[in-house]
């Protein structure tokens, strides 16, 4: 069997979770009224956190992980989109709800995770 | 009619410069994995994607010379994917709680930085253009 090289896995499933966070974002941004809290942002980082911890946990072999856990739920998720935010809502002086997004984020991947390892030790 | 089909060739364009900037910013984020072990891979692709992104978007507010497809590719696509939360989530938990909390403080912290950077590059380049 032939293999397929990591870089390529990684990539392709990137471009799948970068045009979904995409999505995400166009949807999220259609629906919510209240725009000072990025909730695009906030929602791709707790569920692509949330999907990564069960492609970990399960044991998935490394093609798997490559293209579903490496590339698409990496590139789901976003670090920098996240930061810009937070700056941008401290410097528009809302500091309590920057330090809240900051917060938030790293809460709801937590819970992500722990809900991803309380399905897959069942 | 024609309008109609305008504006799929539009969203299919958005679609496809998107999926062409995450590929390579992914790519790059594992290469970066790669050949640093540990948490640094992860960690410098987020700093260095805060830097670049607080570069672009504090671009496009104060000077604007850039065009709006290269946000999609360089922003949304690139530099979205070079940098990930869920990676790093799952490294923060899975390191000893000392290491873990460590890495949260120094990757929020230099993030921020990073993005404020960018913004201060910015703004330097708004004063040589005006």
């Amino acid at each position: 069997m032939t293999t397929v090289d990591p870089a390529h896995l990684v990539g392709a499933g990137a471009a799948v979770g970068a045009i979904l966070r995409y999505a995400t974002n166009g949807y999220l941004d259609g629906i919510t009224g209240d725009r000072r809290f990025p909730y695009g942002t906030f929602t791709v980082n707790v569920v692509g956190s949330f999907v990564l911890a069960v492609v970990t946990v399960s044991g998935a072999g490394t093609d798997v992980v490559h293209l579903v856990g490496t590339g698409a739920c990496g590139s789901y998720t976003t670090f920098s989109s996240f930061s810009v935010d937070t700056v941008r809502i401290w410097e528009n002086g809302d500091r309590l709800l920057a330090a809240w997004y900051a917060a938030v984020n790293f809460l709801g991947a937590l819970l992500g995770i722990g809900l991803a390892f309380g399905i897959t030790t069942l | 009619m024609a309008r109609t089909t305008a504006s799929r060739l539009l969203r299919l364009e958005t679609v496809f410069l998107v999926a062409v900037g995450g590929f390579a910013g992914a790519n790059l984020r594992y290469a970066l994995s790669v050949a640093i072990p540990g948490l640094g891979g992860t960690f410098a692709a987020n700093v260095l994607g805060c830097l670049a992104l607080g570069f672009l978007v504090y671009e496009a507010e104060l000077v604007g010379l850039l065009a709006e497809e290269t946000g999609l590719v360089a922003a949304t696509g690139f530099l979205s994917s070079l940098t990930t939360y869920s990676t790093f989530a799952i490294e923060a938990v899975q390191s000893p709680t000392l290491v873990g909390a460590g890495y949260v403080v120094a990757s929020y912290a230099c993030g921020f930085a990073a993005v404020l950077a960018g913004r201060r590059v910015a703004r330097a380049l708004e004063g040589t253009v005006r």
